[in-house]
């Protein structure tokens, strides 16, 4: 195909961001239209203002689920939908610890960094968990994380009696709030720092293609040497690690530890955020720059049908139709039946 | 065709089904036995207390049923808790915002299951997506459009369905007074439904050709396709039944609780799929009986009678409990399958 005089549609449509970029740009464009100040950033008391600095800040919990669930996805070809009681439950623990096990506090009770510490290794242990039964007793995924997808809810009651634990102190709050005099919300960069780390650690080690390879044929990446089952070990442990930090910034947020409700729902718009990005839900070639797009999507999303007066409790019906239509895309025989329809009879096979 | 199904199913570690199957039961009777004599003060070893388990779980006996038939294909249904709540809130609706009667509040409960069991069937059978995705979409869906129908709690206050709800079927065992009154034990018509479903189930899967080609596909996807089984046509039948199962079930659970709210049955998914593996279900499809997800569904009722009995522990003891169970189960079958896998490897 002669590519300079004609614009080859076909690449743009597997380009690879394709998919993400225009639905935030769907998203973005309906929101134009019924708030015509979408896109005015303001400074309201020395802090940024706007409906894009509040669906920037309010996505990073779910950018930090999305890098790790990507990772998880790719290697193991499964998701973990523990992630939302995961963060329960390092919230409960960060904030127990804080409180010195009381309901209520007003001043530290232990060292930050000791509470944080404690809640990270707790979350990283969900993970061993998790990765334990995928990867060295080869149980699917989905049953794997769904023990604690309800237990952990049920422990994260355990380690805050019952009650939400408030940390009413300041220094606390600059997790989920703002650093000092700087105008952009503190999880703005924890969201950041995560997907440049992880990044920096694919991009530099060669970590991102032993998970892509070990995703696309564990047998034969075993018979090249590499450890398929320390690999899919590792990307549980990470998840649970980041699912760890979106729960403490989750929990500063609020300052308390809310166990019923922090991170409800959130397994499902990390899972959303991954397929939206472009990745294969089976495993294989992934895509992170794709996932953290769908995440800032999701949430330029719920923002939007919660101005559209969609109640919390109504949300997950359009997420769900949302999810099916992607996957069903995604499909490999739905695939299959549209090139066919395009093509007439000459199907071809795509390489990609 | 019934011969070799049957063969598919007996070359698949038939020691390992009945050894399932027998820890769940025994686990059952030590679980009980424990519960009577430890409480035997608070009425644990009344026969009423026996019944009891199946008046509160009659609706997941047959969820739970459903859920089988799927696993028994190797795949999952996630979206039943939510179903449930569909369920629930659209049959009180129904009665006491729309006026209809008792039988269009069940007739709409079986086409809700209906609809999700086509719509995830498909979805699943003919377009090969993954059932864990499909039906987390499900089970989102459900609990959203539960919310869509109303955010209040609806109490049912219907005659006829309160009528269903409360006959008494007293049954000839009972317990004797000190004074030497005779007081019977009952059931309610749920628990009747329930085990004519277990009862059917049971038949279908070892008697009807649609069962034992649940078992053949489960057991090897690939070769009941070389042996020119309609793969995708059989799993969509499974999905759909399921589907159907969950919509009676659900509404079986309505007749129990007599009311619609967003937050019902959450988590009654893992109450269903602990009490299939719990069971002996095999969660890589090829193994499983309803008799055992029955006993499955009746652990968990002791689990939770014997917390609510014991009463300084909280309710969230319950899923706990039970999800180490599961992960205790799943364990065993990885380890069962896992030296059945290596022997077939060799």
């Amino acid at each position: 195909m002669n590519a300079k005089t004609k614009f080859d549609w076909g690449k743009l449509v597997h380009w690879r961001f394709f998919m993400p970029i225009v639905c935030l740009f769907l998203v973005l464009l309906v929101n134009v239209i019924q708030t015509p100040d979408f896109f005015v950033i303001s400074i309201n008391n020395g802090v940024l203002y706007g409906y894009l600095i509040d669906i920037i800040n309010r996505a990073s919990e779910l950018v930090i689920l999305a890098v790790g669930m990507t990772l998880v996805t790719a290697a193991s070809g499964g998701q973990d939908i523990s992630v939302g009681a995961v963060m329960a439950v390092a919230a409960g623990i960060c904030c127990q610890i804080l409180s010195g096990g009381a309901v209520s506090t007003n001043t530290l009770m232990a060292p930050m960094a000791i509470a944080i510490l404690a809640a990270l290794a707790a979350s990283v242990l969900c993970g061993a968990f998790n990765g334990f039964l995928v990867s060295v007793l080869g149980i699917q995924p989905m049953v794997a994380t769904l023990i604690l997808f309800t237990a952990g809810r049920g422990i994260a009651q355990l380690v805050t009696k019952g009650q939400i634990t408030y940390v009413r102190v300041d220094s606390y709050r600059v997790m989920g709030g703002y650093i000092g005099a700087c105008p952009v919300p503190t999880p703005v960069f924890f969201a950041i720092g995560v997907v440049l780390v992880v990044n920096l650690v694919l991009n530099k080690t060669a970590l991102g293609l032993y998970i892509e390879s070990v995703g696309v044929n564990g047998s034969a990446s075993r018979l090249v040497g590499l450890n398929s089952t320390h690999i899919k070990f590792l990307t549980y442990v990470i998840m649970g690690l980041l699912s760890g930090v979106a729960g403490i910034v989750a929990s500063s947020r609020i300052y308390s530890a809310d166990a019923n409700n922090i991170g409800l729902n959130l397994e499902m718009d990390a899972i959303l955020a991954v397929a939206l990005g472009g990745n294969n839900l089976g495993g294989g070639r992934f895509n992170l720059m794709g996932s953290v797009i769908g995440a800032y999507t999701i949430q330029a999303l719920t923002t939007t049908l919660y101005a559209m007066k969609v109640s919390a409790d109504q949300l997950p019906v359009y997420k769900a139709i949302v999810v099916i239509i992607i996957v069903v895309i995604q499909s490999p025989v739905f695939q299959k039946k549209f090139r066919s329809m395009r093509h007439g009879k000459a199907v071809t096979v795509n390489a990609g | 065709m019934l011969d070799k199904l049957t063969l598919v199913k007996k070359s698949k570690k038939p020691g390992a089904v009945a050894f399932l199957l027998m820890i769940t039961i025994l686990l059952f009777v030590v679980m009980y036995s424990i519960g009577m004599i430890v409480f035997v003060n608070k009425g644990f070893a009344k026969p009423q207390m026996f019944m009891n388990l199946f008046i509160s779980n009659a609706g997941l006996i047959v969820i739970s049923c459903g859920l089988t038939i799927v696993m028994i294909t190797g795949g999952i249904d996630i979206s039943v808790g939510s179903v449930t709540a569909l369920v629930c809130m659209v049959a009180a609706d129904l009665m006491e915002h729309k006026g209809m009667s008792v039988y269009m509040a069940l007739l709409s409960a079986l086409l809700i299951g209906l609809a999700f069991g086509v719509v995830q069937g498909f979805l699943i059978s003919y377009l090969d997506i993954q059932p864990f995705i499909v039906t987390l979409a499900g089970l989102f869906f459900g609990r959203g459009m539960t919310a869509v129908v109303s955010t209040q709690m609806i109490a049912v206050k219907n005659a006829e369905f309160l009528q269903w709800a409360n006959a008494k079927i007293n049954l000839p065992i009972g317990y004797t007074k000190k004074n030497g009154t005779f007081i019977p034990s009952y059931i309610y018509p749920t628990v009747v439904v329930a085990l004519i479903i277990v009862i059917l189930i049971t038949i279908m899967l070892q008697r009807c050709n649609f069962g034992r080609e649940l078992y053949a596909i489960g057991g090897n996807q690939q070769s009941a396709l070389m042996m020119g089984l309609n793969v995708r046509r059989v799993k969509m039948k499974a999905y759909v039944l399921d589907g159907l199962l969950a919509g009676l079930g659900g509404f079986l659970f309505c007749l129990n609780s007599c009311a619609g709210f967003v937050e019902q049955a959450k988590g009654l998914e893992m109450d269903a799929i602990s009490a299939a593996v719990i069971g002996g279900t095999l969660l890589s499809g090829g193994v499983g009986t309803v008799v055992g997800t029955l006993f499955g569904v009746l652990i968990k009722g002791t689990i939770a009678s014997l917390i609510t009995t014991q009463g300084t522990l909280s309710s969230w003891w319950v899923r706990i409990v039970l999800s180490a169970l599961l992960c205790f189960f799943i364990v065993l079958q990885a380890i069962i399958a896992g030296v059945g896998g290596k022997k077939l490897k060799k």
